[in-house]
């Protein structure tokens, strides 16, 4: 797939055919025909734009590939999509409420993973669960301003309660 | 089918309103993109799933704007939080003595 093969390695063509597939599968959502002609032209377009974003490649490297992430993957799915409806209905619950009941506050939470992708996952995972914005990743601490933040709260509290149900599934699939 | 799309899509339109409702009395910037961001991504996803239900041949693109959404969407409010945090704009607390201690400190 890759002809300079000189200075890729290993990871970086493994994440080369990854984004190929990722590209091909988004043409084939977007043109929803199997017609040979499409499937050729689709399948260049992909290798083009896989080979002209080679250098960014390494966004992926945190990226696990192997079969057995597919599982976090889909745990992970699941328990986003239930947090997402819980912080919707949280959210209503305020809003609703004649009194508006909010503490809000910044807090500094830490996070074990360690690749940049991991932690934009990990970051946009918290914007979307109840109560919590991402507003900051410093390494390997994320701000997150948090509408109703608990009295004498620390910041291995804030990490248990908002970060770890997801890093839990996070790092079976990225580092 | 048709019962079920509109339940979904009168679903979806309700949390778009709450989240307009949202952004209409929350007291400051940081807790109005809470409310704007949480309540149009599942507004929109559940749009997105209504017209789904409705018209089935259309799924796959449908498929690609909800993913594009879910990505996009905490991600330009998580920019636009950042940037009001380095421009100096300060959250609102509503008893200073109690939860402003983190972000003295």
């Amino acid at each position: 797939m890759k002809t300079p093969a000189n200075e890729a390695t290993d990871g970086t063509l493994a994440h080369g055919v990854f984004l190929f597939l990722l590209l091909f599968t988004l043409w084939l959502l977007l043109t929803g025909s199997i017609d040979p002609a499409e499937l050729i032209a689709g399948a260049m377009v992909a290798l083009a734009v896989t080979l002209i974003s080679r250098p960014h490649l390494n966004i992926f490297t945190g990226l696990r590939l192997t079969p057995g992430a597919i599982l976090p993957f889909l745990s992970y799915l699941g328990l986003f999509l239930v947090e997402l409806i819980r912080a919707n209905l949280d959210m209503a619950r305020r809003v609703l409420t004649p009194s508006l009941p909010l503490q809000p506050a910044l807090v500094e939470v830490k996070t074990e993973l360690q690749s940049p992708l991991g932690r934009l996952i990990l970051a946009n995972s918290i914007t979307l669960t109840p109560g919590t914005l991402t507003v900051d990743v410093l390494e390997d601490r994320l701000v997150i301003h948090w509408v109703e933040v608990p009295p004498g709260l620390t910041i291995e509290d804030a990490t248990r309660s908002i970060t770890s149900k997801f890093e839990r599934h996070l790092k079976g699939f990225v580092k | 089918m048709r019962l079920l799309a509109d339940i979904v899509l009168l679903v979806g339109a309700a949390f778009t309103l709450l989240g307009a409702l949202g952004l209409l009395r929350m007291p400051d910037v940081y807790n109005r993109i809470q409310a704007g961001t949480k309540a149009v991504t599942l507004g929109a996803l559940s749009l997105i799933l209504g017209i789904g239900l409705l018209y089935p041949q259309w799924w796959s693109k449908l498929l690609v704007i909800a993913l594009l959404i879910l990505v996009t969407n905490p991600l330009g409010s998580s920019t636009i939080a950042r940037a009001l945090l380095i421009a100096g704009v300060k959250p609102w607390t509503k008893t200073p003595t109690t939860a402003g201690k983190e972000r003295e400190s």
